[in-house]
């Protein structure tokens, strides 16, 4: 028993010595501190750890070419577990204690939202690269994302040029599928698609309708109803759908769909959740042919993306930490647009001289530019990106094959209410 | 009255407690801003947070610890006085939301013309004071009720609490509940009339949240004391016996399931605005399970253990999920394990067990001797 506790005694001893050592960190006049606020554990962390990856590697690749403005980058990292109390707490102590000159980080929307007061109060800055719901601007936050025009109705502008006039929508019940909903629902309305024509329900107050689309909560299973009224609204032809369904709910979705002998040449769905990162992780042999909608894809054929694949690879196999996952990698539109983001952030220190927030969320406002994987970006006035957007088909690997693109598009927040 | 040693000692305790608790506000407010005892507002807003998770422990322990009731709705009622104390402080930010309404930017954007009924009180603080307080208790009473009075027990009874904290969440992440669906509530500005991020008002909220465990103490020891106290915790010891001596145990285990319910609500209606939000997460069957995690670090059926555990325990998820963001679920797990292998008294135990160590040891070399 005593040599136990001789034992256990030691253990902790040296425990304390390893704590103790990781807390020197070597400060130095010559790095700058920025932030990393992604879940990497909880249910977000499937995805937002590719993202926390992505960052590692882009701030590797600007330190080996000299920094920004002669500093090396030094990231900081924290965990938000998919709390988004966490969430908040961690921003602070970035903002606070760290003193992080810009944080990239985020998926949730309502991640977002916990932090966002946060950065107001500290005048920080934030980068947010999953694309999302708009109804949002702060003067501390860049939207690096897709807006609702940058993605949903591009989409709706394809199927439409395809000659589709029946429109089902269903979603997650929350705010990105809702909005988006009622977004396309107005845009629907306006492009002359009668009521009737647009599925999934309509939830009217007074004569305003609040709520398009059918909801249902995280991680839904049984999609055998909703598959059934999706069937008799595509019998009659013409049809197509709109899926804002978030994560794992996707899988029994497409299963009951393919069980169901609906084919996507029979009714084509458009998913805005689903990207090649997610297919790692979903089984893609119900979605072959079904149709995606983002500012990146992985198979877009440019110099430009070769060249970011090939050294996210290489990094991948040579310096990234050991808590990476280093085989089956592949890069999606919220890494990109992570990616830009860093390399629009550092521009813009470069533009204003000063990593002093102020100077340069204005530089960042007076627009400036970068030839990222997916095409040019240009940063605009109102915090979003103006940027290429694809229209992609499902292939049986998990890539996608591009369909269309239409180039420059502009980010709007603001687009409920607009279509008349 | 004179007070015996016991006593005494305890009340010497919660005064230096106290006391130390005070120098966070006060080297904050007064302090140098640099050095080893500079104290910025976010670590009393932190430290803050602590606590009011400090009192929720607390509040299980007076079920778990002292009747013998796991239960594991405890986040569901801490989470409805948060909700409470949240619509107040929606209806404070006024029009100074994004779409510039006097409605609630959710109620905007869900297409609300006026204010649903049910939230037009809670623009008064003091009817949300009592709502805090009111509602985790008729909650806690209808369902305390119905369980107690079928004798449902162990096991069964924390399976149906938990059950009802999860119907609670799915039915608050709807966004037709008129509570805000996932995004729940966040972005306050004003807590009666203050800007609730100046210092100030962190302050004065670690402070109410001080004084909230002190009350909590004070609740939990003064009852303790009296016969209703030895009654509780005769009931888990030995449910059959106190029935069969003449005792209602229903009342008894609805009273304090109650009771429990209001701190509870208490303790989120301080977490909420230190914290800057509320949404449905808080309510996940998950977050109750945390709360018996720290009661059980800390030390079940103990005064001070669920104060000790939830500071503990949080305090060390705080600086591990940003020092080791890729490893802290494993030292936290790590460290659950060494308590339920090495202290099964928790971290207050732990004095004991090594005094009743070594008098064993010394007893064992005298006789062999």
């Amino acid at each position: 028993m005593n040599k136990l506790i001789r034992i256990i005694s030691r253990f902790v001893t040296f425990g304390a010595l390893a704590i103790s050592t990781a807390f020197t960190h070597l400060h130095s006049e010559d790095t700058v501190k920025v932030g990393i606020l992604h879940s990497l554990s909880g249910t977000m962390a499937i995805s937002e750890t590719s993202l926390r990856d992505v960052l590692l590697f882009t701030f590797d690749e600007i330190n080996a070419s000299g920094g920004v403005l002669g500093k090396m980058i030094e990231p900081v990292e924290a965990d938000g577990a998919s709390d988004w109390p966490t969430f908040a707490e961690k921003a602070e102590e970035l903002l606070a204690k760290d003193e992080a000159s810009a944080v990239f980080g985020c998926w949730t929307s309502v991640s977002r939202k916990f932090v966002l007061p946060v950065f107001e109060k500290y005048n920080g800055l934030l980068f947010y690269p999953v694309q999302y719901e708009g109804e949002e601007e702060s003067p501390n936050i860049f939207y690096t994302a897709e807006a609702v025009g940058q993605q949903a109705i591009p989409a709706v502008d394809y199927l439409l040029e395809e000659g589709y006039t029946k429109f089902y929508l269903i979603g997650t019940d929350y705010v990105y599928p809702q909005t988006t909903n009622i977004v396309l629902f107005e845009y629907l309305l306006s492009k002359g698609i009668p009521v009737e024509n647009i599925g999934g329900g309509i939830r009217y107050e007074g004569d305003v309708a609040v709520s398009a689309g059918n909801y249902t909560p995280f991680g839904h299973t049984d999609f055998q109803q909703i598959v059934a009224e999706i069937k008799d609204f595509a019998a009659s032809g013409g049809a197509c759908v709109v899926n804002t369904i978030n994560g794992d709910a996707n899988v029994p979705f497409f299963k009951e769909i393919a069980s169901s002998g609906l084919t996507s040449d029979d009714c084509p769905i458009v998913s805005f959740s689903l990207s090649e990162d997610e297919f790692r992780g979903l089984p893609t042999k119900d979605l072959v042919g079904h149709l995606g909608c983002w500012t990146y894809f992985m198979s877009i054929d440019s110099p430009a993306n070769d060249a970011f694949k090939a050294n996210f690879q290489e990094w991948l196999a040579d310096s990234a930490p050991a808590a990476v996952q280093k085989e089956g990698r592949v890069t999606c539109s919220p890494m990109v647009l992570s990616y830009n983001g860093v390399y629009l952030w550092k521009a813009a220190v470069e533009k204003a001289g000063t990593f002093e927030t102020d100077a340069v969320i204005a530089a960042l406002e007076s627009g400036i530019s970068f030839d990222g994987p997916g095409g040019k970006v240009t940063t605009q006035e109102n915090h979003h990106l103006t940027k290429s957007v694809y229209i992609g088909e499902t292939l049986e690997d998990g890539q996608f094959d591009i369909l269309e693109v239409m180039p420059d598009v502009y980010g709007e927040p603001w687009l409920k209410g607009t279509f008349k | 009255m004179a007070l015996s040693t016991g006593m005494k000692k305890e009340m010497g305790t919660l005064c230096a407690v106290m006391g130390l608790l005070m120098l966070i506000p006060l080297l904050n407010a007064i302090g140098p801003i640099s050095g080893p005892f500079s104290v910025s507002s976010f670590e009393v807003s932190l430290w803050g947070k602590y606590l009011t998770y400090a009192v929720l422990a607390m509040s299980l322990n007076l079920l778990w610890g002292y009747t013998g009731l796991l239960c594991l709705c405890q986040s569901l009622f801490f989470a409805l006085g948060g909700y409470a104390m949240g619509m107040y402080l929606m209806l404070m930010i006024g029009e100074r939301g994004a779409y510039k309404s006097v409605l609630p930017d959710f109620m905007v954007f869900l297409g609300y013309q006026k204010l649903p009924l049910h939230w037009e009180p809670f623009y008064n603080f003091w009817f949300t004071l009592g709502a805090i307080l009111w509602v985790p208790g008729l909650i806690a009473f209808a369902f305390g009720f119905l369980a107690f009075r079928s004798r449902i027990k162990g096991v069964y009874f924390s399976i149906l609490t938990q059950a009802l904290t999860y119907a609670a969440c799915l039915m608050f992440f709807r966004n037709d509940f008129t509570f805000g669906g996932n995004n729940g509530f966040t972005d306050f500005k004003d807590i009666l009339g203050f800007n609730i991020n100046s210092d100030g008002s962190i302050r004065g909220l670690f402070i109410a949240s001080a004084f909230l465990v002190l009350i909590t103490y004070l609740v939990t020891s003064g009852l303790l004391a009296t016969k209703f106290g030895k009654v509780q915790q005769a009931i888990r010891d030995s449910e059959n016996r106190v029935l069969y001596s003449g005792y209602s145990t229903t009342s008894f285990k609805l009273t304090i399931f109650v009771i429990s319910a209001m701190i509870a609500g208490a303790a989120g209606a301080l977490y909420v605005p230190q914290v800057g939000g509320i949404n449905p997460s808080v309510m996940e069957a998950a977050k109750s399970l945390e709360v018996v995690v720290w009661v059980a670090v800390g030390g079940r059926g103990t005064k001070w253990g669920p104060v000790i555990g939830a500071v503990l325990v949080n305090f060390i998820k705080s600086y591990t999920t940003h020092a080791f963001p890729d490893y802290w679920l494993i030292i936290m797990g790590g460290m659950f394990v060494m308590v339920v292998l090495f202290m099964p008294y928790g971290i207050v135990g732990v004095y004991q067990q090594v005094k009743s160590y070594l008098a064993r040891n010394r007893s064992f070399e005298t006789t062999t001797v």
